[in-house]
């Protein structure tokens, strides 16, 4: 039955479904030239929401509706960062969107339903919420994908994202069926409690496999990854700035929501193989073909995927610790990729998409800041110290040995190492080589933007100084 | 064995012939009357002809298309060409399973019925399409493709309708629907008061999905010859014409039942035997709402296609949503006494 | 022969249609006839939820799919004009592949079903009729109660499509003229003629 704690527990969501449909509404009464009012507003609205997630809630975990829905810490830490890398994706894509005409506000419609079904999916109880968040957010992004939709290449890319994240959706939902046939539940924290008990244990199994795929299609990680880098080079370099932050954090969230309930136990092991597998394939699919790529879009992706790997390790030690080092990895990841691609947007005016490895050569001598934040970005998605991305991957191996994978960790180290070249290579043609005559580039933007950029770009090296907090903030929500 | 058959097999055969037979009896009638009544309305005389008055002239009619040949287009879809009107007349006939017709009076006392009633107004348009397409002609497929999206955007207004009237009878079962309706005041229980707009919505909408003037764009003899059924002749014509007049006696019906308190007297029980109720005030009631059909096609000029997709999308379904909403309250708040 | 024999004898019945009509719908050559043998299949199973007492999932089905979803499909289907034989083309090119995952799921269906048979459940109590009212009814109180969450999530899915449709569907043409029926009802005789005053002959100026 409803009751006004439930309410109260679910303030956030009810918030901003609320304002996102003001928001659709005033958007479609305002002229064309009074959209920075949208603009605006929808930043507001992250940022409240933002707050309501910090401020409203008690600490430890409680659920609403019967079990279907979950507060606690996991969640108010990933729905936090996911708002944070909305907010952050808002301001930089404003002028990257105005040049090309893309600058509508079901832009803003769509990514705030998106991070809506970013929240349900962080704190879904039940399997239910979980497939049903996942639709929520992907749908938006399918729609994202394809925003320009005049353009050949977006429109390839959101048909390869919807058909096979239909694909993944379907292998889900039977994975789901399965397990709902084997244990009787819906309910995740009642399939913890008898998931070990099961007088069906290779119908499970075969359910965890199908969601396992399912979760690893979300996550870009190989041999799921096919439509990663189609996505990131064909969508609007907005929508991948949401696609590789926001959506990664609640991939990690699902991951873990769905993971964490078949365990201890005999299903355990079999699902920590299975990651571990997927872990390896990723990290030298990833960084081995990032290599030769020569679209910066390109490259992101598949550095993508081989960070899904790392973020896997931690997921494969299945403990607390495990958990906290995946979780401050996924955060990372998303500081890290919204700086990569806010360059991006910064660099790319209307008519030229900055997404050649070489329109970035010489960059130094053009805009001495916009390489240094570039070069910030690289070194932390590298793993070079002191920045964030650095204690993000010792964190993860940490968690690896500890669960006694040393050759997992080995081959982390491994392709960690094969990926400083290709990050290097970028830092290198910025600094090191002459700019291509005749291509005019110059940081675009306006001051919201670059300053926020440079907030972000420079957070990165604060949060690699200082640590320590936020990693006790992520271990303190899978303590208790 | 022989007792099972009995029951289950050859008691509702004999329960659907007997609404099946006075259904298409009352077409043949209904369709002379209509002859008449526009007749009048264009001051003609109407059929006159065969029989005293002219009233044998539907069986005529019927005789005449029975030994007629149905011709087959060449290229012609065969198979669906003759599927479609079967389709078309199906739908039309089954729907009448759940209409009751006095009290206990019915042939399946379902619990859905609303719902079914909308499943089987909604399957109706794949006779139409299908004959708009296996027809292999231009004309025909345009019709069949204008009929499938009126049909669709009004089903949308008259299930939102159906909603308002299933929520204060807060029952889908048609004669609970029509108990809710009973009270001391006579007609002013009734359904209609409370829901007006949607009553008026409900009706407007029975007319579009019937494909009727003035929404029979569908057939627009003055622009696509005659629509989906340009091609047909004979007997697999008549089956179409049988259809359309059957629906649109059941929308008349439906209309009686759900606003306008079915087999109840308008009358206040108090009055004596003229305020009981009785199968003689539904059929009154809806040989006036099948009146109406006749008299919407003597007067309104046929609307233009986009008009009707305006007046569909923009107009009704916003109207019903809303009223949806007022009805939610005037039920909650008390406002509508239900059921005497 | 019992009742229940004779319910028996109607499942395997609608089984058998819904199997062979959803096999034919993949095997005709013609998509329309594809179309209605999916529409058929659809049918069939919903008699089979009535069969099991779910009578409003039934006729949901029928109003939803059969009644507006293939329509527009079908809709669709008559419009395009598909070159069935070059689709054809790469049948044979990925018959292999989905032999093997045809397999796999088969496997899987067998050791669900096995599963199932070998620890005998028999299904829980109807909880409509526990709670001693109608099937539809009991459905709407557990929407509206214990999964009012995923049945708002749901609602805000469809309206995330219905914003996507419009979004990546809408275009403003600018050269398209377009009614406006607000001005149209508006309208008075005096925008659209003009009464002039003027002599009934033309004044006789060429004679002179």
């Amino acid at each position: 039955m409803l009751s006004w704690n439930d309410i109260l527990i679910l303030l956030p969501e009810i918030y901003l479904v609320a304002a996102v449909c003001v928001l659709l509404l005033m958007d479609v009464f305002i002229r064309e030239e009074q959209r920075n009012a949208t603009h605006w507003l929808a930043i507001a609205i992250t940022a409240i929401t933002g707050f309501l997630v910090v401020t409203g809630q008690p600490p430890q975990g409680l659920s609403a509706f019967g079990g279907m829905f979950v507060r606690d810490r996991v969640s108010e830490i990933l729905s936090l960062f996911a708002l944070i890398s909305v907010l952050l994706v808002f301001v930089f894509s404003r002028p990257y969107l105005k040049d090309r005409k893309l600058w509508h506000g079901e832009f803003y419609v769509l990514t705030l339903f998106a991070v809506l079904g970013v929240m349900f999916l962080v704190s879904a109880g039940s399997l239910i919420t979980i497939y049903l968040g996942l639709e929520l957010l992907t749908l938006s992004s399918y729609a994202l994908v394809a925003f320009n939709r005049d353009s050949r290449m977006s429109s390839e890319a959101a048909i390869k994202y919807f058909v096979l994240g239909a694909l993944a959706s379907g292998s889900l939902l039977y994975g789901m069926s399965m397990v709902y046939g084997a244990t009787g539940t819906l309910d995740l924290a009642h399939l913890h409690a008898t998931v070990a008990q099961t007088d069906m244990p290779n119908l499970l199994r075969f359910g965890l496999i199908f969601m396992i795929v399912g979760i690893a299609f979300k996550l870009g990680a190989a041999p799921f990854h096919m439509w990663l880098p189609d996505v990131y080079q064909g969508a609007p370099t907005a929508t991948v700035t949401f696609v590789a932050s926001a959506s990664k954090l609640a991939a990690f969230g699902m991951a873990y929501r769905l993971l964490s309930a078949f365990g201890p136990g005999d299903l355990l092991h079999q699902w920590q193989l299975m990651l571990a597998i997927l872990a390896v394939l990723s990290l030298v699919i990833g960084n081995l073909v990032a290599i030769v790529q020569t679209n910066i879009k390109r490259l992101l992706a598949y550095s993508t995927i081989a960070h899904m790997g790392y973020l896997l390790l931690g997921l494969v030690n299945a403990s607390p610790s495990g958990y906290a080092a995946a979780m401050f990895y996924a955060i990372s990841y998303a500081l890290m990729s919204t700086v990569a691609f806010g360059v991006i947007m910064a660099m790319s005016r209307a008519g030229f998409e900055c997404e050649e490895i070489d329109d970035f050569k010489g960059l130094n001598e053009r805009s001495r800041w916009m390489a240094f934040l570039m070069m910030l970005a690289m070194f932390s998605l590298a793993g070079v110290p002191p920045l964030f991305g650095f204690f993000a991957k010792l964190l993860i191996l940490k968690a690896a040995v500890d669960a006694g994978m040393m050759w997992l960790a080995i081959v982390a180290i491994v392709a960690a190492i094969v990926g400083l070249y290709y990050y290097l290579r970028v830092v290198k043609v910025m600094y090191f080589d002459k700019p291509v005559e005749g291509v005019e580039i110059k940081p675009q933007g306006d001051l919201p933007m670059r300053w926020m950029l440079s907030l972000n770009a420079l957070a990165l090296l604060a949060l690699g100084l200082y640590w320590g907090p936020l990693f006790t903030w992520c271990q303190q929500a899978f303590a208790g | 064995m022989a007792d099972l058959l009995f029951h289950e097999v050859l008691i509702p055969v004999l329960l659907i012939l007997a609404i099946m037979l006075p259904v298409v009896l009352t077409v043949a009638m209904f369709v002379y009357w209509e002859r008449k009544v526009i007749g009048w309305m264009h001051v003609r005389m109407g059929p006159n002809k065969i029989g005293p008055l002219g009233l044998f002239q539907a069986f005529a009619d019927v005789v005449k298309l029975l030994i007629k040949e149905v011709v087959i287009p060449t290229n012609a879809n065969k198979f669906l060409f003759f599927l479609a009107p079967l389709l078309a007349l199906i739908p039309a006939l089954a729907a009448w399973a759940v209409v009751p017709f006095g009290q206990g009076l019915v042939l399946a006392n379902v619990n859905a019925g609303v719902l079914y009633l909308l499943a089987m107004s909604s399957v109706g348009v794949y006779g139409i399409i299908l004959a708009g397409w296996a027809s292999n002609s231009r004309y025909a497929l345009l019709g069949a493709m204008r009929s499938a999206a009126q049909v669709i955007s009004y089903e949308l207004a008259m299930g939102m309708s159906l909603v308002c009237v299933l929520v204060l009878a807060g029952s889908l079962n048609l004669t609970a629907i029509v108990d809710a309706q009973a009270g001391p005041k006579g007609i002013f229980d009734w359904f209609w008061l409370p829901l007006l707009p949607v009553f008026v919505i409900y009706w407007i909408s029975g007319v579009a999905e019937t494909n009727r003037a003035p929404f029979d764009v569908a057939e627009g003899e003055s622009e696509i010859v005659a629509g989906f059924h340009v091609e047909y002749s004979g007997s697999a014509f008549a089956i179409f014409f049988l259809a359309e007049y059957a629906n649109m006696i059941l929308i008349s019906f439906l209309a009686a039942v759900l606003f306008m308190g079915g087999w109840l007297s308008p009358f206040p029980v108090s009055w004596g035997w003229i305020g009981h109720g009785s199968i003689l005030w539904l059929f009154a009631k809806a040989f006036i709402f099948s009146f109406f059909f006749l008299w919407f096609r003597a007067t309104f000029p046929r609307y233009r296609y986009d008009q009707i997709m305006r007046l569909g999308w923009k107009v009704f379904i916003p109207i019903t949503i809303v009223w949806v909403l007022v009805a939610g309250c005037m039920k909650y708040l008390g406002w509508v006494t239900i059921g005497g | 022969m019992s009742a229940q024999l004779l319910q028996l004898i109607c499942f395997y019945a609608f089984a058998a249609v819904a199997g062979i009509s959803a096999l034919m719908v993949i095997t005709l050559r013609n998509s329309v006839h594809a179309v209605l043998s999916l529409v058929l299949t659809f049918f069939s199973v919903a008699c089979i939820w009535l069969l099991a007492q779910a009578e409003f999932l039934a006729i949901a089905l029928i109003v939803v799919y059969v009644g507006a979803v293939m329509v527009l499909f079908l809709f669709v289907v008559m419009m395009l004009d598909i070159n069935l034989e070059r689709m054809r083309e790469g049948f044979i090119k990925f018959l292999p592949v989905g032999i093997v995952v045809a397999a796999v799921m088969l496997v899987e269906m067998l050791a669900l079903i096995g599963v199932r048979a070998m620890h005998v459940m028999t299904m829980g109590p109807d909880p409509a009729a526990a709670a001693g009212m109608s099937n539809t009814a009991w459905l709407g109180q557990a929407l509206y109660t214990r999964f009012l969450l995923p049945f708002e999530i749901a609602a805000l899915i469809l309206t995330v499509g219905l914003i996507a449709a419009v979004v990546l569907t809408l275009r403003h043409k600018p050269l398209t003229r377009r009614q406006n029926p607000g001005d149209q009802v508006r309208v008075s005789n005096r925008d659209r003629v003009r009464v002039v005053k003027m002599a009934a002959e033309r004044p006789q100026e060429s004679e002179s």
